[in-house]
């Protein structure tokens, strides 16, 4: 007998962890794709916002369970006058976690976005990194190795526990909808199109008296907070979050890989690579022999994002961001002969 | 047989065209120069000529060959040698050092043309110990072309030689020029100051947004009011 | 003063920074006989950074030349690290090159067999990349960005080999427990960080010599200065990078072999947890100039030995990155580098 509610059950699991990583794919895109800002501190961003959502809505911290962090602490019951109960809670936790991360993203984005591509690139890993260390260490925050555990559902007493994946299925496709609408007309409005003129010319953009910088900036947490909610919801979705979730494996470059697979620049390419890449992972498990080893998984991911810029380099969809077309198109030169 | 013959040459970066039909001829042991309003497109044809662009159509021969696609690598090995306008010496190199790099394909002993190089830019031997980015603007053209003859060229290409120098130095690096033709090396020369060059040229062409405008000997240009009105600052 | 400050003004710049760095060092070495510094961190802080010299200055030449962050670059030390154990720990023992222990280190003398193998391998390695990746890249005129993300993919993979064939446990080299010099006021030296220390001064001193003495090694200076000068003189650049990639990929090859051994253990990830630090000396000591690196590796291993007193060793990284940072905002050409 097939189990069908199995099987639905699992590919409703999938689903909301691709809509989760598109979410994530939307603001690599605002980054990258709208501003070519060479993030690879997605993780960073990522373990913000969970653990800040986490902090914000999980039951005081029990030191019969070992836990002993100093945030967190049942806010909504603290603070007695927001007593909106815990759902209308999440919608707060959901827009802090955009917020600290946004936040986060305006001091590191002041001190380094002035600098090379290149360096921006080391950089965002470096504070990706040292953002894990800090998590790790010092337990005050949030637990250290231990984690946050018992992360509440949201709207988990609506429906029946075996039908909670359908629910939170619809809240993350709701998110990914807003969130998709916003990006799309802020990229139309004046604001975005000063920022499509960076792209193309950044040089003659700043004589015409833009800032450069602050564009980049107003960008930068513009993603960050996408980055954040997706964060969020991952939190709410798996319910448990510690340091070593943030492995930049799957916190970031599975994220790259998605976006350069789906095509930079272009918001629906997002969401199609992450689609396309969440299922090649998911689908490896099943595949026979050493293929399946989770260990190759990174070898999957790397030779993914080498491939697709050699062979492909606009993803599926195409795109408008200047990867396969440098700004400065070379000169016709002749190749030295080896 | 013209030593360097281009023919109709369509030229640019990217999607913008530069040169839009240019030809030239030099004979060898001939002084040539190019003059033009900025933006004509002078440098762009010394860069197609040497195959650091590649035109979208046209014939480049040299010595009876096609050049047209050839590597600058290539093309350097056949006797003809560039000196671009600027960035032209490598910085963190000495002198000698430089001037080895010059030498770079050499098969042979450069020993000795090192020293006929530095016997036509004496002021070069005191300092070849000392890193080219020391070196004053007049100093760092000298070297640069200098650069350029370790090889022994049948000819020379020139990118405005005498460009940010002052009016004395102008003058001194052009009249190296005449002695460097007069050892039977033919010289292109594209040029900013184009009075004094046209003075030593024995032939020149006016180019002017990305084509050929006119060509004569050098003395009948700089006698030519018009050419005088419009390319030569009244 | 005013005579000292003309003086200061008339050595090229990089004299006095020469001259400072060396001055940090001494007023270091100062502070540890005084016990406000531990002296035994300070030394191996120094060998620390001896070893992330070799993998710096491979980093700081394909910085310089391929005109790239070669992000890639850490797990070039873990697979050079990795073809070693393999060699030493499967291949030797069944052809019967099998001893540890030769002197007082722990190593025997199939590692200096072992060594220069896998810097070959390493060199054939990002040789091939170099042909079936970054040179068809290289060919489309791809800006150095893509370059670096392209590197990252590398990095990924590599790193994911490593760990589908040796897995994610820990390994070592065989080796032997020998005891450790002691040397006054309280520092102890393991015998190996001799070798190292030894062996680094040799590959730095023969580079040295290489970029000073030879061809191509000018003609690798000359590309970094202007590649396309150089190939208007005839240089193969072609060639010249492929150098490069041998040269930097047989170094950090050095660099893992080394740090395995410093370290008495092998990790997939051994190479990307340094790469950060790595990039931090490239940066503090000026891209593309290779003794740069080597000053800025030195700074940032004893940085980081150095504020274990203080910190959390886990805050090792977040030092080196912190180092980073602070010159990118106040000198972002680095301490030996040239003013564009």
């Amino acid at each position: 007998m097939i189990d069908i509610t199995g099987i639905l059950s699992y590919i409703t699991g999938f689903a909301i962890m691709a809509v989760i990583y598109a979410i994530f794919t939307l603001g690599l895109n605002v980054h990258w794709g709208y501003t070519g800002l060479f993030n690879i501190g997605i993780a960073g961003f990522f373990a913000v916002g969970a653990y800040t959502s986490a902090l914000l809505t999980t039951a005081t911290p029990d030191p019969l369970l070992f836990e002993d962090y100093i945030f967190g602490g049942n806010l909504p019951a603290l603070l007695g006058v927001f007593n909106l109960g815990i759902d209308l809670w999440f919608f707060i936790a959901l827009l802090a976690a955009g917020a600290v991360c946004g936040l986060v993203a305006l001091i590191i984005g002041f001190i380094t976005l002035r600098l090379r591509e290149d360096y921006l690139a080391i950089t965002t890993l470096g504070i990706a990194e040292s953002v894990r260390f800090i998590f790790l260490n010092e337990r005050w925050l949030a637990n250290g190795s231990k984690g946050l555990y018992r992360i509440p559902k949201f709207l988990g007493d609506l429906v029946s526990p075996q039908n909670y994946v359908y629910l939170y299925l619809v809240v993350v496709v709701v998110v990914l909808v807003i969130i998709y609408i916003a990006v799309e007309q802020i990229l139309k409005s004046p604001w975005g199109r000063v920022l499509k003129a960076i792209r193309e010319d950044e040089v003659t953009t700043a004589a015409s008296g833009k800032s450069v910088f602050s564009f980049k900036l107003q960008s930068f947490i513009l993603g960050a907070i996408i980055m954040g909610i997706g964060g969020a919801l991952y939190a709410h979705n798996v319910r448990f979050v510690d340091p070593h979730t943030f492995d930049p494996l799957l916190a970031t470059f599975i994220i790259w890989a998605m976006l350069m697979v789906g095509g930079s620049g272009n918001n629906k390419g997002a969401i199609l690579g992450a689609f396309v890449v969440w299922g090649i992972w998911s689908g490896t498990q099943f595949l026979p022999g050493f293929l399946s080893d989770p260990n190759f998984r990174y070898v999957m991911i790397g030779l993914l994002i080498v491939a697709v810029i050699l062979l492909r380099p606009g993803g599926i969809l195409g795109e408008e961001r200047r990867i396969s077309r440098p700004v400065q198109p070379p000169a016709e030169t002749t190749s030295p002969e080896t | 047989m013209s030593l360097l013959q281009v023919k109709e040459v369509i030229s640019g970066y990217g999607e913008t065209e530069i040169l839009h039909g240019v030809s030239i001829t030099i004979e060898e042991g001939q002084i040539v120069t190019i003059i033009g309003p900025n933006g004509s497109g002078k440098s762009t044809l010394l860069k197609t000529i040497f195959g650091l662009v590649r035109p979208k159509k046209g014939q480049v021969l040299f010595n009876g060959q096609e050049i047209t696609s050839m590597a600058p690598e290539t093309i350097v090995r056949k006797g003809l040698c560039y000196v671009p306008q600027s960035s032209n010496v490598f910085p963190s190199l000495s002198i000698h050092e430089n001037l080895e790099m010059g030498a770079f394909i050499r098969t042979d002993d450069f020993r000795h043309r090192l020293n006929e190089v530095y016997d036509l830019f004496p002021d070069l031997i005191e300092r070849r110990n000392d890193r080219a980015g020391t070196l004053s603007g007049g100093q760092r053209q000298m070297l640069a072309v200098a650069r350029a003859l370790m090889l022994d060229p049948i000819m020379l290409l020139l990118d405005e030689p005498s460009a940010g120098l002052a009016p004395n130095l102008v003058t001194s690096v052009l009249e190296k020029i005449l002695g460097i033709n007069s050892t039977g090396v033919a010289i292109l020369l594209v040029e900013q100051n184009a009075r004094e060059a046209l003075k030593l040229s024995g032939w020149g062409y006016i180019l002017a947004s990305g084509q050929n405008q006119l060509e004569d000997k050098g003395e009948n240009l700089l006698k030519n009011p018009e050419v005088a009105r419009l390319y030569l600052g009244g | 003063m005013a005579i000292l400050n003309q003086m200061v003004r008339r050595l090229p710049p990089r004299w006095t920074a020469g001259y400072s760095v060396l001055a940090g060092f001494l007023i270091l070495l100062i502070l540890s006989f005084l016990p406000v510094i531990k002296l035994e961190l300070v030394v191996n802080g120094l060998f620390l950074g001896a070893i992330m010299a070799l993998g710096a200055i491979g980093l700081s030449l394909v910085y310089g030349i391929h005109k790239f962050a070669h992000i890639a670059h850490g797990d070039f030390m873990t697979l050079g690290a990795y073809v070693a154990l393999f060699l030493l720990g499967m291949l030797f023992p069944r052809i019967g090159l099998e001893s540890t222990g030769l002197g007082p280190f722990t190593f025997g003398y199939p590692l200096f067999l072992a060594l220069p193998l896998s810097m070959l391998v390493l060199a054939a390695v990002a040789i091939g990349l170099d042909v079936g990746i970054y040179r068809r890249l290289r060919r489309r005129g791809v800006s150095n960005v893509v370059l670096a993300m392209t590197s990252l993919g590398v990095a990924i993979a590599l790193r994911g080999l490593v760990q589908v064939i040796w897995g994610g446990s820990t390994w070592q080299y065989p080796r032997l427990s020998m005891p450790f010099y002691q040397l006054p006021m309280g520092v102890r030296i393991p015998p190996d960080n001799l070798f190292i220390g030894a062996l680094a001064l040799i590959l730095v001193l023969a580079l040295y010599l290489f970029l000073t003495r030879t061809k191509m090694g000018k003609a690798m200076r000359a590309t970094s200065d202007n590649l396309e000068l150089a190939r208007v003189s005839g240089i193969n650049t072609e060639h010249v990078l492929w150098f490069t990639w041998a040269i930097s990929a047989a170094l950090a090859a050095t660099a893992g072999v080394l740090l395995a051994l410093f370290q008495a253990q092998l990790l997939p990830i051994m190479g990307w947890r340094i790469l950060i630090p790595l990039f931090a000396a490239v940066i503090l000591g000026g891209i593309g100039n290779p003794y740069g690196a080597l000053v800025g590796a030195l700074i940032i291993g004893v940085a980081g030995e150095v504020s274990t007193q203080w910190l959390n060793p886990a805050y090792k990284t977040v030092v080196a990155f912190s180092i980073m940072i602070v010159t990118l905002l106040l000198r972002p050409r680095g301490i030996f580098g040239v003013r564009e």
